[in-house]
């Protein structure tokens, strides 16, 4: 019997990369590396021979990731995550759309599509609050207001950017929370591990790229089923879901479709990138299980 | 195995147990480079991308 490959696009090998690559191979299948940086796909062709029928998404860049995922998915390539998942995760007025659509809690956000509006959203949040670009990562640009006047400097700046994504202002109410958030991975129908990201000295932010420390934090039932509905709210996948505390509950703030778990496996004795291949694995059977049978009919 | 740093020519250092598309950087100019090719013993590096407004989870 062939070994099960599994291609893990990538634009740049990192930690998690290598691991999944050597948990695949532990498991005995094969896992095919695939750059993303140098994929020419003609369009034009019924498939691309060349890449597996699953692929893991792992693209640092949101956008290349998207667009790849939905160039694969056209030729019937299926993706961990889909390109739909990846688009609500990677554009946080989705997210937070698709979470509170879902009943799920999440902070207060306000959004406007102008320098000349934004103000109104930031004083309708009230201060302190928080603003945030739609599309960014590893706490880029995610700047706390407390009062009118930074308000003022802040919009300022953005409206003389180019870049039109910087006159949408997100603006978000500022959770008063301990000084730690919780990054919880789901894969599939399982939260496989829950941490506590505690800000570095010089910083409010818990981002782990940012030099946040990690410990290991219990995973309640309350805690496992928002998480749970966030994941599912978004498609399901392989996910991290971001949770602050705000007295005594939980509150979803982001949902990573490419999530990073370095920091995470510091603080578990599982193995997350297992898991990740495991959950790769089964529904990499479930697609050749599909296959056999349609091709016996 | 070692490459040339394109920036200073100084010597990077590349870990046996490395892969095509890894990051390394230059001991002395801390240019970022992505392992290109390897083989019998031989390595290639290009000049790695800069991080991008959309980069991260």
């Amino acid at each position: 019997m062939n070994k099960p490959t599994i291609g893990i696009l990538y634009d740049r090998i990192r930690w998690e990369e290598k691991e999944l690559a050597s948990r695949l191979e532990s498991r005995g299948a094969l896992a095919q590396m695939i750059d993303a940086k140098m994929q020419v796909l003609p369009l034009d062709s019924s498939r691309f021979d060349s890449i597996p029928e699953l692929v893991l998404g792992r693209c640092v860049s949101y956008y290349r990731g998207l667009n790849i995922a939905s160039t694969f998915e056209a030729h019937g390539i299926r993706i961990i995550n889909s390109s739909e998942v990846l688009e609500l995760c990677g554009n946080k007025l989705l997210t937070s759309q698709i979470l509170s659509k879902n009943g799920i809690a999440t902070p207060k956000t306000v959004v406007a599509f102008s320098s000349e509006s934004a103000m109104q959203a930031i004083e309708t949040i009230g201060f302190p609050c928080v603003m945030k670009p739609i599309v960014g990562s590893w706490g880029r640009q995610v700047v706390p207001i407390r009062d009118r006047e930074t308000a003022e400097a802040l919009i300022e700046m953005r409206e003389q950017q180019a870049d039109s994504m910087q006159t949408i202002f997100y603006i978000q109410e500022m959770i008063k929370r301990p000084p730690r958030d919780i990054r919880c991975i789901a894969v599939g129908d399982d939260v496989v591990t829950s941490v506590y990201r505690y800000a570095a000295d010089d910083s409010w932010k818990t981002n782990v790229a940012l030099g946040g420390r990690t410990e290991p934090c219990r995973l309640t039932s309350e805690l496992e089923d928002i998480v749970l509905r966030a994941a599912r709210a978004v498609g399901g996948g392989i996910l991290g879901v971001d949770v602050m505390e705000r007295e005594g509950e939980y509150v979803v703030h982001e949902v990573n479709g490419t999530v990073e778990f370095k920091g995470a496996q510091t603080s578990t004795d599982l193995s997350i990138a297992d898991r990740m291949v495991e959950y790769a694995l089964s529904l990499e059977q479930i697609s050749a299980e599909k296959a056999a049978t349609s091709a016996q009919a | 195995m070692e490459a040339k740093c394109l920036e200073c020519d100084a010597s990077v250092k590349i870990e046996v147990d490395a892969v095509i598309g890894e990051i390394v950087s230059c001991p002395d100019c801390g240019a970022d480079y992505e392992v290109a090719s390897l083989g019998n013993g031989t390595v290639t590096i290009k000049t790695a991308e800069s991080v991008k407004e959309d980069w991260g989870e």
